[in-house]
C-alpha cells in the first residue's frame, strides 16, 4: 500500500483544492480595482467601502440578524417543550410517530418549504414581510433544534427528577433546577443551529418575503441574477470571515464544555438536507 | 404521576406541528385541485402527465440522477483516504466548513469562474481549444451541483467507513482476495447503508434546486424546483405549482421508503 500514498495523497489534494478554490476565487477578486472577476488590475478596498457605505443593504443585514437572533430563540423555546413533549410520550409507536412528524421539515426540500408557507401566509392572512419571514424561520428551525435537544433529556437519568420531586421540589422546580441545567448544552446548540438555519436559509425566505423586506441571501440573488458586481465579493469575503468566527467559537465553546460529542456536523447534514 | 396537568404546557409544540407540518402539506395538496380561475378541478394532474410536463420530469430526474453519480464517484475515494489519513478529524473538519458558507455565494463564484474571461475559459485558451461557453449549459450545472453537495455525500460515507471493523478487511486480503474483491465484497457492501443515505442527502435536494439553476444554467435546465418557483412566483398559477410540489412530495416519500426501509433490514 504504501507506493499508493502518493497518488491517494494527490487525490486529496485535489478534493480540497476544488473545494476551497471557488471560495478563495471570490475573496482574491473582492480586491480587484479592475471591477470584474477575471484579470486582477490592481488592489483596492474600494468595493469594502462601497459595501459598509451602502445603507440599504446594512438595513438588509441588520434585518437578517434580527430574523436569526429572533427565531432562533423562539425556536429553541418550542423545542425545548417539544423534547419534552417527545420524551413523555411512552408508547414506542406513538414516539416514532412524533419523531417523524418532527422530521418532516428537516427532510422536505426548501421550496416545497416555501411555497407551501406562502400558501399558509395567504389564507391566514399573514402580510408577507418581516412577520412571514420571521415565522418560517422560527417553523424550519425548531426540527433541528429538537434533535439537538432531545439526546441530552434522553441521557437524564430519570431518578434525579425523582429524587427531586421526593424531596419536595415543585414541578416547575424540577423543570428549572433539574432538567433545564441539565439539558442546558443540547439547548445552545440547538440555539447555534437554529441561528445558522436562519442566517443560511434563501429558498424559504425567497418565497414569503414579498415585496420591500428582504434578507440577505435574497438580496445576494438578486444582485447575482443582475450579473459580477465586486461588492458581493467584498460581502462574501466578510461573510466568510464571520462564519469562520463562528464557527470556530462555537466550536471552542463546546471544546471548553469537555464534551466529546457534538460534533461539528451539520445534523442535517447526516440527516439528509444541506441548505 | 406528573403527566397530567403540565399538558398545556405542550402545546406550543403541538400547534407547531399542525400549523407549520400538517397543514402545509394538506393546502398544497388542496391549491392543487384549482385551476387559475378558481374551479375545482383535476386539470392540473391532467397537464402534469402532459409531454411538456413529462419531459421537464424526466430532465429533473436525469441531472438529479447524474449529480447523485458523479458525487458518489468523487466522494466514495475522498472518503476512503481520509479515514486513512493521520489527523481525520481536522481533515473532516475542513470538507465540512465549505458546508457553513452560504450556498449563494459559492454558485456566484462559478459565475465567474466559467464566464468567458474566467480561468477555465483562459486555461482552455492555453490548450488552444478557444474560448467556450460554460456557463448556462448542462455541464456547469452538474458541476456546480456536484460542488455543492460533495461534502454532504463525503460525510455519511465516512463514518460508514469508520465503523467498519478493519479485521475484516484484513481477512479478506489473508484469504487471498485481490485488492478490488475486497473492495467489492467486503468494503462496499458493509458501507452501503452510507452511501444510501449520502445519496439520499443529494438526490431529493438535487430535485429541487431552483436557485442554482436560475444562476449557473440560466434558463436551460428545467427541474421540478425551477417549476413550482416559477408557477408560483412568475406565473402565479398556484395550482399547477402546488400540483408539480404534490408530485414531488410523493416522489419524496417513496424514495424515503425505500431507502429507509432496506436501511432497516441491513441494521
Amino acid at each position: 500500500m504504501r507506493n499508493k500514498n502518493g497518488f491517494a495523497n494527490l487525490y486529496l489534494v485535489l478534493v480540497f483544492a476544488v473545494l476551497y478554490a471557488p471560495i478563495l476565487y471570490l475573496m482574491y477578486y473582492s480586491f480587484n480595482s479592475g471591477g470584474t472577476m477575471h484579470e486582477f488590475k490592481g488592489f483596492t478596498l474600494e468595493y469594502y467601502r462601497e459595501v459598509l457605505q451602502d445603507t440599504r443593504l446594512m438595513i438588509i443585514v441588520i434585518n437578517t440578524l434580527v430574523i436569526a437572533l429572533l427565531s432562533s430563540a423562539m425556536a429553541t423555546l418550542i423545542a425545548i417543550i417539544g423534547a419534552l413533549a417527545i420524551q413523555r410520550v411512552r408508547s414506542r409507536r406513538a414516539k416514532n410517530t412524533l419523531l417523524s412528524l418532527n422530521n418532516v421539515l428537516i427532510v422536505s426540500p426548501d421550496v416545497i418549504i416555501g411555497a407551501s408557507f406562502l400558501i399558509l401566509f395567504t389564507i391566514v392572512g399573514v402580510k408577507l414581510g418581516f412577520t412571514s419571514v420571521l415565522l418560517s424561520h422560527v417553523a424550519f428551525s425548531v426540527p433541528i433544534a429538537v434533535l439537538m435537544i432531545l439526546p441530552h433529556l434522553q441521557e437524564m437519568s430519570p431518578t434525579l427528577t425523582d429524587a427531586a420531586r421526593d424531596l419536595g421540589a415543585s414541578r416547575r422546580d424540577v423543570l428549572t433546577k433539574v432538567v433545564l441545567p441539565i439539558i442546558k448544552p443540547g439547548i445552545f446548540s440547538g440555539f447555534f443551529m437554529a441561528l445558522t438555519y436562519s442566517l443560511d436559509d434563501f429558498a424559504v425566505t425567497f418565497f414569503v418575503t414579498g415585496n420591500g423586506y428582504s434578507t440577505l441571501s435574497v438580496e445576494i440573488y438578486s444582485r447575482a441574477r443582475q450579473g459580477v458586481s465586486l461588492s458581493i465579493n467584498a460581502l462574501s469575503t466578510l461573510i466568510f470571515l464571520f462564519t469562520i468566527l463562528l464557527v470556530t467559537g462555537y466550536y471552542f465553546l463546546n471544546r471548553r464544555k469537555n464534551r466529546p460529542a457534538a460534533p461539528l456536523t451539520e445534523p442535517a447534514a447526516e440527516m439528509g438536507v444541506p441548505r | 404521576m406528573n403527566s397530567k396537568g403540565r399538558s398545556y404546557v405542550l402545546i406550543p409544540y403541538y400547534l407547531w406541528i399542525a400549523l407549520f407540518v400538517i397543514a402545509p402539506v394538506l393546502l398544497v395538496l388542496y391549491y392543487s385541485l384549482f385551476d387559475l380561475d378558481g374551479h375545482l378541478t383535476l386539470d392540473n394532474y391532467i397537464n402534469f402527465f402532459t409531454p411538456v410536463y413529462m419531459r421537464m420530469m424526466l430532465n429533473s430526474f436525469w441531472y438529479a440522477f447524474l449529480i447523485t453519480v458523479f458525487s458518489l464517484l468523487v466522494a466514495y475515494p475522498a472518503a476512503y483516504l481520509l479515514t486513512r489519513t493521520k489527523h481525520k478529524q481536522l481533515w473532516l473538519l475542513l470538507i465540512i466548513l465549505p458546508t457553513w458558507i452560504n450556498l449563494l455565494l459559492k454558485t456566484y463564484a462559478f459565475i465567474g469562474i466559467f464566464g468567458t474571461f474566467g480561468p477555465i475559459n483562459n486555461f482552455f485558451d492555453l490548450l488552444g481549444i478557444g474560448e467556450q461557453q460554460i456557463l448556462f449549459t448542462g455541464f456547469s450545472f452538474v458541476f456546480v451541483s456536484v460542488y455543492i453537495f460533495i461534502p454532504f455525500m463525503i460525510l455519511p460515507i465516512f463514518s460508514a467507513l469508520e465503523e467498519l471493523n478493519l479485521s475484516l478487511v484484513d481477512a479478506a486480503r489473508d484469504l487471498g482476495a485481490s485488492g478490488w474483491t475486497t473492495f467489492r465484497r467486503v468494503i462496499f457492501p458493509l458501507t452501503i447503508s452510507g452511501v444510501r443515505s449520502g445519496c439520499m442527502a443529494v438526490f431529493i435536494p438535487a430535485l429541487s434546486l431552483f436557485m442554482i439553476t436560475r444562476l449557473i444554467a440560466g434558463n436551460r435546465v428545467i427541474t421540478l424546483g425551477t417549476a413550482i418557483e416559477q408557477h408560483f412566483l412568475v406565473t402565479q398559477d398556484w395550482g399547477m405549482g402546488s400540483t408539480v410540489a404534490v408530485f414531488l412530495i410523493v416522489i419524496m416519500a417513496l424514495f424515503m421508503v425505500l431507502t429507509g426501509g432496506s436501511r432497516k433490514g441491513v441494521r
